[in-house]
């Protein structure tokens, strides 16, 4: 059917795109590996020495890279785990007979397109803040001792608010997907006499396996990098409560000028990434191609 | 009987589907109003929903003390901006993988989509230090080509699930008719896929409009777009809460409206075609 004409231009038409992309990993990515291997400071001009291995060495073993490791895992698991509970819950909810469906979609949805800075300093002032924030005249009404939510569970409220703004995700893409459920098979699920949890965890959730799985790669790929949501609530801390590896190496390359170190810490994040993403492609692809 | 007992589930569920919707909801809503209030009762320890004295002062002040139309502007020029150059290069490819599907197709795409999985902070140093060299920090420029790049697998991935589903008898008819490639592809494509385009370009200026890793690393005063602009809050004008509300509701209004518009195809585009 193709002649080789449309072949030619095919590849021809193809070509902006990968040259543009194997561009934009490639080349800064061969600049990472290189200068991770340098002594090199932006503030200490003069040769950068090459110096092995010593920057992973120093990157690797240093208290902060475990301790962001850990979080970096925490954060990512935490915000899955919820709004993946959250969304089926949700899901299923949105998929009954009600009225007003499309308000409550609208409602629901409405937080995955409001700009991370915005959604955590609201989060951080307006609702958590200790003295005058929401929660805490709610727990002064109740008689309690307000929670000083980012100096007492600094990663837990990077979690809320994370999980806040991509619950409404996974609650529309599995919501779309409960949609496509053949009705039939429920019906005949009820005549046999299946109860809600029978028909739950042997219709409906193998049904999502396919949603769930997409949902569970796109959400990695974002909250491996989660940075704006720390920056503008707690800068890493205190200490490093609640620096993940992406604010760690941020902190060492550009606010501390470690050129060579922030690379190899860049190295690792990837090479981090790029396990993950074996996991997930083998996942994907498995539920992919069915 | 029947009739009753079903009315009654639909209310018990329309209640608890409107009380969690309204939750959620909730900060966005709070926000708004607090927009409106004075910044005395923005902290009071007795809020009042909707009882309140009901000025517009705040946004007075927001854009009088702070630039930011030129900040509104940044945001649309690098949103918009990288939409469209990302179409322009997009198109092509996802026509050629779509229509002239080879042996290497699949792979391509599952490449380009493990562009996205490459951690920003891998090429952070690299990208900084070009940027610096070209002057392109703090430019408009500079984030409109990194926001085409970071968004290019999305949007060939997006177009490749519409193009597929253009049948191609329609191709091979206007081939028939002795239609060059360029006349299919302008004649007979576009005018075809043309509400797709509209969906990928919406999602993509939704995607590049809350961007918020590289808009806040390489802008300062000059070329911030809003993201970095509201992050300026965080201390400590961020104690006024009202002024905060202010700038936030309209750092997120258009947005909201575009996005409720474009529900569908963010579970397309998002989910590369995984989930329709």
């Amino acid at each position: 059917m193709a002649t080789t004409q449309s072949r030619t231009l095919a590849k021809f038409m193809l070509m902006p795109s990968v040259l543009l992309l194997l561009g934009w990993m490639i080349v800064p990515l061969c600049m990472t590996l290189y200068f991770s291997f340098l002594d090199y400071n932006l503030l200490i001009p003069g040769e950068h020495e090459f110096i092995g291995f010593l920057n992973y060495e120093f990157f690797i073993t240093d208290p902060a890279f475990t301790e962001s490791f850990f979080n970096t895992l925490l954060l990512v698991g935490g915000v899955l785990t919820i709004t993946i509970c959250g969304g089926i819950g949700l899901a299923i909810l949105l998929d009954q007979a009600i009225w007003g469906r499309n308000y409550v979609r609208i409602m629901v949805l409405a937080p995955f397109f409001v700009m991370p800075t915005v959604s955590a300093l609201v989060w951080k002032n307006m609702l958590m803040n200790p003295v005058n924030g929401l929660f805490a005249h709610f727990s002064s009404w109740l008689g309690m001792n307000p929670i000083d939510f980012f100096a007492q569970v600094p990663l837990l409220s990077i979690i809320i608010i994370v999980s806040w703004q991509w619950l409404p995700f996974a609650a529309l893409i599995l919501l779309t997907a409960i949609q496509s459920l053949d009705r039939e098979q429920l019906e005949a699920a009820d005549l046999d006499g299946a109860g809600p949890f029978s028909k739950f965890f042997y219709i409906v959730l193998p049904h999502l396996s396919r949603a769930v799985t997409a949902v569970i790669l796109i959400e990695t790929i974002f909250l491996l990098s989660i940075f704006a949501e720390i920056l503008v609530t707690t800068s890493g801390g205190p200490g490093y409560a609640s620096t993940n590896i992406t604010y760690l190496i941020y902190t060492q390359s550009l606010l501390q000028f470690d050129v060579g170190g922030g690379s190899a810490g860049g190295i690792v994040a990837v090479i981090i990434a790029n396990i993950v993403a074996i996991f997930l492609m083998r996942l994907i692809g498995k539920n992919l191609e069915g | 009987m029947a009739i009753t007992s079903s009315h009654k589930s639909k209310l018990i569920y329309t209640v608890l589907a409107w009380t969690i919707s309204g939750l959620i909801f909730f900060p966005i809503l709070w926000t708004l109003l607090t927009s409106f209030k004075t910044e005395a009762e923005a902290i009071s320890a007795s809020p009042s929903l909707f009882m309140f004295d009901w000025t517009l002062e705040n946004y007075r002040d927001v854009l009088e003390r702070s630039p930011y139309f030129t900040h509104f502007w940044n945001s649309v020029v690098i949103s918009i901006g990288s939409s469209l150059l990302g179409l322009l290069i997009a198109i092509p490819a996802a026509w050629s993988m779509a229509f002239v599907q080879t042996k290497r197709t699949k792979n391509l795409l599952m490449w380009m989509l493990s562009t996205k999985m490459l951690p920003p902070v891998g090429v952070l140093i690299p990208i900084y230090l070009l940027f610096r060299d070209f002057g392109l920090l703090d430019t408009k420029l500079g984030l409109v080509i990194v926001m085409t790049l970071i968004n290019l697998p999305i949007m060939v991935w997006m177009l490749y699930t519409y193009f597929r589903e253009i049948p191609s008898e329609i191709l091979e008819a206007s081939r028939m008719d002795g239609a060059t490639i360029i006349e299919e592809v302008f004649h007979v494509l576009l005018p075809i896929a043309l509400p797709g385009i509209a969906s990928t370009l919406l999602l993509n200026v939704i995607l590049a409009w809350n961007e918020a890793f590289w808009t806040l690393i390489l802008t300062a005063a000059n070329a911030a777009p809003l993201t970095a602009f509201i992050a300026s809050y965080s201390s400590p004008e961020g104690l006024f809460y009202a002024k905060l509300s202010a700038a936030s509701a309209m750092a997120i209004v258009p947005i909201l409206i575009l996005g409720w518009f474009s529900q569908k195809q963010l579970v397309r585009g998002l989910s590369f075609g995984a989930v329709k």
